[in-house]
């Protein structure tokens, strides 16, 4: 682990060295930010109920200071306080909030809105929900300026220098714009633009970048890190995402359960762990290189403490594999490690060797690698589907061909808006393809929705949606919700339909006491669970996975994705994997489809199409992709916005953002001719007019 | 998968797994206490004690009048109409010297049972029509909404008043449904935008995903979704349908002049007014005003505990 974290420290281009010594120059003089042994309570029925335990650190002028950790940590709570703008039932309860020296916590209301207005600022998740939507976008931009004080007209020329400066091409029409009219990268450059407008000499970001596309929150972070460079600002940034604070953070602070247990330089952090709970964090994560064939995720076992529990020893105990007494009874301090590096434990030395944990599950696991990919089960061709009618058509589908074998996982990926989900719900039955689209399942033909289909062809094709709370009925029992999917599909009695569900949700390691519980007393990864059960209650031969661990903390993820893989090996059931992130697309995929317009861009064996030559979109998505090993490669990008589906461009679909079309000496093929889907080597299939000669040239030339 | 199930292997990890289960307990016992707080909540808002109490003692009067009542409500005495309440007669004479403390009391009944009838009515109606507007949408739901909105276009009223005159019936059983018409569109519109908002959910494409046929889907599943929405509306439109009641009856519309009806007694009373007689007018039209107060007094407290 030491010498990768020397070839790393060497071949960083992300955290160049610069900023990492300015950061450390800087210790020297008044932090900017500082935490100093903070208490919040939030008061639920009357009783104070800590959510953060004496929170320490320090943001330098000018550094970048990461706080990671899973959901219900504290993470908000943090950046809240530092605004002091908890909710109202909040309060700071303890220890000081110093800005610049000044203790926030004492100040009057007054000088703390001063400072909001003036030296703090903050950008939210949700860059929509942060923007006034009767507002049009430039009025909303100058509000900033003339809040400090500008004139109208002066504000709205500031305001466009404002939205020049987070790199927005047609700024006029973007000032006339409401937000709604914005793409949620847009938006978010908005919002950076109106927090960046006082030159606030601290910016606070909360996780900026979650709800965006990969090739978005590349782009968005390209921006904060230039700005930053710029301006010199001091950044706090809050995300659960690793990669990204990777590439954002000098230096990185863990929180569990309210409480700081690691820090230090981001990359001692990710490559030398030196508290339990960051080395079982890291292990969770399917980093690249990972199959699941030859590799079991681990997880941590446990779930958080109840908000506001009262803990006597170290918060981690409970789920910790080296804990011993003195843990369970005593609270660690935090302990200084050489370069600065402080974990709280007892015994940091031991941490990053602690045992391997992965659940284990009911199902015995079949060893056998999946060599043999059985004869095609699902077989697309000539695939189309086109929403509205007469004139206003939209096409979001367009010729997809593609076929699937038995236990068979193909990764489907593409940003937002290129068919993904439609291409799902054609699969289910749940959408009406176009004519003359074929779907067969085991050579035979598939009725085109579910009402043309027989119960057993409707359980051979199931789903695991993505948001568990929107796909489990609130009103029902689990075991319910469950047991009516063996009734209908399996033609069972009600009482077999019941005893049948409580088998399938022991299989899935939900407690037999929560079978008769509704899914809001469960816990998301639980709930999960539940919905898995219910796809595998018709005997499915492909269940398409949607998303279906985007809403799960890392720990959760990783339990749900061995899961996910165990059952394909005992049951041999094939998987279309949707999702966005793509190093989950490659721990678990054995071909991987890229999909954008609604059109197949590339297809190929996983390793194939992510080691490259990849096809110029593939190689955008893939180098979006914040890494938490820090292999960082020159970036390649795409250019502009997503063009509207209902109006795609000329020729190849892709040639207004491509990377590689510039000096490709074929820009007039790709302007004007659109390229067919063909194989270019055994097994992966291309939609480009570059040879595959041609992209591995480009490509290398970049490594 | 079944055989593989069945088989119990040895868990290493047991405890941890005993421990998630205490957690979950602990969950439990959460939500346990946060619905028997609700209950609390409830009884110590004074608007839904006192509202519910009203409400309690005007449907004992619906359903047992003979044992509340001192006199027989049909009872005359000529010599004593029009009196003053007095000992003998706690709220004095009617205008043909019944007793109208015992009138009111007899007069619950009409009131209760048609304004409880119609709501019924239109809330189960209007739940049918609303559940397949939200969830057919398109041109089902554009037929749908247009009859209810030609229906709710015209003054209620003047519609019931128009119904009545043309029937020519002083039944009680044809308020009622004209009450029920006229609420049932209202009805209809409340549970079709919350439809809207469950059908995009995907527990909804999960039914379909198991065969389920509509019908089920809707009752079993989407319906049981909207009914915190629904109990509300509910109480809503009683405390509408009681006034809409109460003022058909006093526009002449279903009870003879014979009926201990409230509205009608009102009616009846009404030009006493300038000196002759109070009482005879007062205590119906409280009466009717207290029923109504104590519905809405408990719809509030209902809305406001269960819909924060």
């Amino acid at each position: 682990m030491s010498n990768e974290f020397a070839r790393l420290q060497s071949a960083s281009p992300t955290a160049p060295a610069g900023v990492n010594t300015a950061g450390v120059i800087a210790t020297a003089d008044v932090p900017t930010l500082e935490f100093d042994n903070v208490e919040v309570a939030y008061k639920v029925r009357g009783i104070d109920r800590p959510v953060l335990r004496q929170v320490s650190f320090a943001v330098a002028p000018g550094e970048a200071y990461g706080l990671v950790g899973e959901s219900g940590c504290g993470k908000s709570t943090a950046a809240y306080a530092a605004m002091r703008y908890l909710p109202r039932n909040g309060r700071i309860t303890g220890g000081a909030i110093r800005f610049e020296g000044q203790d926030l916590v004492a100040m009057s209301t007054d000088e703390v809105r001063a400072l909001r207005s003036k030296a703090i600022s903050m950008v939210y998740q949700s860059p929509i929900a942060a923007l006034n939507p009767s507002l049009r976008v430039g009025q909303q931009v100058a509000e900033v300026f003339q809040i400090n004080g500008a004139g109208k007209d002066t504000a709205t020329d500031q305001a466009r220098e404002a939205l020049g400066a987070v790199q927005i091409a047609d700024i006029d029409k973007v000032m006339r714009r409401y937000p709604h009219e914005l793409s949620g990268g847009m938006a978010q450059r908005v919002v950076i633009a109106m927090a960046l407008a006082t030159n606030p000499r601290l910016l606070i970001l909360d996780e900026p970048t979650t709800g965006l596309d990969a090739t978005v929150e590349a782009e968005v972070l390209d921006l904060i890190r230039t700005l930053r460079a710029e301006s010199g600002t001091s950044v706090l940034f809050i995300s659960h995402n690793l990669g990204v604070i990777r590439s954002m953070c000098d230096r990185v602070g863990v929180l569990y359960a309210g409480q700081l247990v690691e820090e230090g330089q981001t990359t001692q952090i990710l490559n030398q762990p030196r508290h339990p709970y960051t080395v079982g964090l890291l292990r969770c994560i399917p980093r690249a290189g990972l199959r699941k064939d030859l590799h079991r995720l681990d997880t941590i076992p446990g779930s958080l403490p109840p908000l506001g529990s009262v803990i006597p020893g170290c918060v981690y105990a409970d789920r910790c594999p080296i804990a011993t007494d003195q843990c369970h009874t005593e609270k660690p301090p935090m302990v200084e490690l050489p370069d600065g590096q402080r974990s709280r434990c007892f015994f940091p030395d031991l941490a990053p060797d602690i045992p391997r944990s992965t659940e284990t599950t009911n199902i015995i696991v079949d060893q056998r690698a999946p060599d043999v990919v059985g004869d095609s089960l699902i077989t697309l061709s000539g695939l189309s589907k086109t929403f509205g009618k007469d004139e206003s058509t939209v096409k979001v589908l367009s010729g997809i061909a593609l076929s699937l074998g038995a236990g068979e996982t193909l990764g489907l990926v593409g940003e937002s808006g290129s068919g993904k989900t439609t291409l799902a719900k054609v699969l289910l039955g749940l959408t009406h393809p176009d004519g003359g689209s074929v779907v067969q399942l085991d050579g035979k033909a598939l009725g085109a929705t579910i009402s043309n289909r027989s119960a057993k062809d409707v359980g051979a094709v199931q789903i695991v949606f993505q948001n568990p709370d929107s796909a489990l009925n609130r009103r029902h029992a689990v075991r319910r919700i469950v047991g009516r999917a063996v009734e209908k599909l399996g033609g069972a009695s009600h009482e077999q339909g019941q005893e049948r569900a409580d088998d399938l949700l022991n299989e899935m390691r939900v407690d037999a006491r929560l079978h008769a519980a509704k899914p809001v007393m469960l816990s998301g990864g639980l709930k999960q669970r539940v919905a898995i059960a219910r796809a595998f209650a018709g005997n499915p031969r492909l269940v398409v996975c949607d998303e279906p661990t985007s809403a799960l903390d890392v720990s959760v993820q990783a339990a749900i994705l061995n899961l996910l893989v165990d059952l394909q090996r005992t049951e041999n059931v094939s998987y279309l994997f949707i999702s966005h992130d793509l190093g989950v697309v490659r721990y678990l995929s054995d071909r991987i489809a890229v999909l954008y317009l609604g059109r197949i861009m590339e297809l190929g064996p996983a390793d194939t199409v992510f080691s490259g030559p990849h096809h110029p979109y593939t190689e955008a998505l893939v180098s979006s992709l914040p890494s938490i090993d820090g292999e960082a490669t020159n970036r390649v990008r795409l250019l502009g916005e997503v063009p509207s589906v209902a109006n795609p461009p000329s020729g190849c679909v892709l040639h207004t953002r491509c990377p590689r079309r510039e000096g490709s000496g074929v820009e007039q093929l790709c302007d004007t001719v659109e390229p067919d889907l063909v194989e270019v080597e055994p097994g992966h299939l291309m939609r480009c007019h570059l040879s595959l000669e041609q992209l591995r040239h480009m490509q290398a030339a970049v490594e | 998968m079944s055989e593989a199930g069945g088989t119990i292997t040895l868990d290493p990890t047991l405890d941890r797994a005993a421990m998630r289960a205490l957690a979950h307990e602990r969950a439990l016992e959460e939500r346990r206490t946060r619905r028997r707080e609700r209950r609390q909540l409830l009884l110590r808002k004074p608007s839904f004690l006192i509202g519910s109490l009203i409400l309690f003692f005007w449907f004992l009067c619906a359903l047992i009048p003979s044992v509340i009542a001192p006199q027989d409500p049909a009872a005359q005495d000529l010599l004593n109409k029009l009196k003053e309440p007095s000992g003998g007669h706690w709220w004095g004479t009617d205008v043909l010297g019944r007793d109208v403390f015992s009138r009111v009391i007899d007069g619950a009944r009409v009131i209760v049972f048609v304004a409880l009838g119609a709501t019924i009515i239109a809330t189960i109606a209007g739940t049918m029509l609303g559940l397949v507007a939200g969830y057919f949408k398109g041109r089902v739901d554009e037929v749908i909404m247009r009859i209810a909105d030609i229906f709710s276009a015209i003054p209620t009223i003047v519609l019931a008043l128009l119904i009545t005159s043309t029937v020519d019936s002083r039944s009680m059983l044809i308020v009622m449904f004209i009450i029920a018409l006229v609420f049932t569109p209202i009805v209809a519109r409340t549970v079709r935008s919350s439809v809207l908002g469950e059908a995009e959910l995907d527990y909804v494409a999960a039914a379909r995903l198991r065969t389920e046929r509509t019908p089920h889907i809707l009752f079993s599943e989407v319906l049981p979704n909207i009914l915190p929405a629904l109990a509300v509306e509910f109480t809503v439109r009683l405390g509408y349908a009681i006034f809409a009641m109460a003022t058909l009856s006093f526009l002449g519309a279903g009870a003879g002049p014979e009926s201990s009806d409230w509205g009608t007694q009102v009616a009846t009373h009404f030009k006493f007014l300038n000196g002759l007689n109070w009482s005879a007018t007062v205590f119906p039209a409280a009466a009717i005003a207290s029923l109504s107060v104590g519905v809405n007094m408990v719809q509030d407290a209902l809305t406001e505990v269960f819909e924060r």
